[in-house]
């Protein structure tokens, strides 16, 4: 019986040959709605090239998509452009497999896959930035993109068909069997890629930044980007381009994102009073309760966003678990140029709106003034200061933009 | 002397180890780096740098 599986083209010499997650959800804390798709490419060149592979358990499926266009053993080459497991989980036996003439990582690509794989005993090629790699008829130029998002990846450029293979970069966790941009939803695909940026790109902004200018000082003309999750780049390339520019120089807009979680509505009380007076100094508000909403959801609405108010009560003088692991989360991506402030109800102690404080400070978040406690449940007079901390935090993002 | 992070990545600069990869040998202070001097592990530049 012939596979289900088949390839999809995506220029007259290179086939899409990944697989389709729909059911994950959970990626390694990144709530992922959509599913995914690892994405992996054969370039049908002289040297028939596989770029990148797959997640471990996907194996099977992109073997048989390769299989719709010529027999996995013919593969001469395989590039490795980022080592994360998604991407490379399967490369041992897909080596085993195939047999290629040679493997091609980054120097840290190579170092990285042989520490993944240590009982393997990989032979990895190291390729340098901006080193050509000959297909026969084709070529391929490598760019490092180091710390986007790992230390190895890097981009592989496929000159003659102005082919750009990104990996993570321009990406996104979305599973469709569509395989193009112009065939998706735009705003989804915005959505999307939003989120991907948020929750994976993020602290790498400066990074992003220098990259652009790179590529920009290279002329490197792009008709398709080939990233390794979600779909093909062929239509709008300069919007997600650009989008990527806007989203890493993280300019302050007018928007607010309160993040709280209570135990018995008092810390909601004030999160709601701080809201009510962000909104009445002229920000959009985003107002989320941790008992409902996602950490990925939080540090995709932060994206552009001006403030983050943060409140919690105290439990056995500590932080909610919960707002412990967003804080937690937001801090490792490096969010810049936020104004903030801490708040929370208490029954004894109360150390909760200091810990925030401590994490905002090690987070470079400028405290628009004294955190707000409250002993039991907030009077009038205490949700007046809540309300008047909004209107302060309100006005020094306005000064920032 | 002074060690320097890396704000991209977390990378530890520190004199008494130098960074032999790169070429800089112990004893370097984190100012004498040369100015193209970029972070070993995710190449960001010296201004990414704060010090410990």
């Amino acid at each position: 019986m012939q596979s289900p599986y088949k390839a999809i083209k995506v220029t007259e010499d290179v086939w899409w040959v990944g697989a389709i997650d729909w059911n994950i959800r959970d990626f390694h804390g990144y709530q992922t709605k959509r599913g995914s798709t690892y994405n992996a490419y054969l370039v049908m060149a002289d040297k028939v090239t596989l770029i990148d592979t797959v997640k471990a358990p996907f194996r099977e499926e992109m073997l048989a998509r390769i299989a719709d266009v010529i027999d996995p053993g013919r593969i001469d080459y395989i590039v490795s452009n980022h080592s994360e497991m998604d991407h490379s989980g399967c490369l041992p036996e897909v080596i085993a497999a195939v047999k290629p003439e040679k493997v091609f990582a980054s120097q840290a690509g190579a170092k990285a896959l042989r520490e993944i794989f240590p009982s393997e005993s990989l032979e990895i090629a190291a390729v340098r930035d901006g080193e050509t790699l000959s297909l026969g008829n084709r070529s391929l130029v490598f760019m490092e993109t180091r710390m986007l998002h790992w230390p190895d990846s890097m981009f592989a450029y496929l000159k003659e068909e102005e082919l750009l293979f990104s990996q993570d970069a321009f990406g996104m966790h979305y599973a469709s069997l569509e395989r193009f941009d112009d065939q998706l939803d735009p705003a989804i695909l915005e959505y999307e890629a939003a989120t991907y940026y948020a929750n994976i790109i993020l602290p790498y902004s400066p990074l992003v930044l220098k990259l652009l200018e790179k590529v920009a000082a290279a002329k490197l003309s792009c008709k398709i980007v080939a990233p390794d999750h979600g779909p093909i780049w062929r239509k709008d390339i300069g919007g997600i381009v650009g989008r990527y520019g806007k989203w890493a120089s993280q300019k302050p807009t007018a928007k607010a994102v309160v993040v709280y979680a209570t135990m018995w509505h008092s810390t909601e009380k004030m999160a709601r009073a701080v809201s009510e007076g962000l909104a009445a100094g002229g920000l959009h508000v985003k107002f989320m309760s941790m008992d409902e909403a996602h950490r990925s959801e939080v540090v995709y609405e932060l994206l552009g966003a001006g403030a983050l108010a943060v409140g919690s009560p105290t439990l056995n003088n500590n932080l909610l678990p919960h707002m412990a692991d967003v804080l937690t989360y937001i801090k490792g991506l490096k969010p810049r140029n936020l104004v903030g402030a801490a708040f929370g109800s208490y029954g004894w102690s109360g150390e909760a709106v200091g810990q925030i404080e401590a994490i905002l400070g090690e987070m470079k978040v400028e405290l628009a003034g004294e955190g707000i406690r409250v002993k039991n449940v907030p009077d009038a007079g205490t949700l007046e200061k809540c309300y008047g901390l909004g209107i302060t935090m309100a006005e020094q993002v306005k000064a920032r933009l | 002397m002074k060690r320097y992070v890396c704000g991209v990545c977390g990378y530890v600069y520190d004199p008494a180890e130098g960074d032999p990869d790169g070429g800089i040998k112990k004893g370097v202070p984190f100012n004498d780096l040369p100015e193209e001097w970029v972070c070993p592990v995710c190449g960001a530049s010296k201004d990414e740098f704060s010090p410990e």
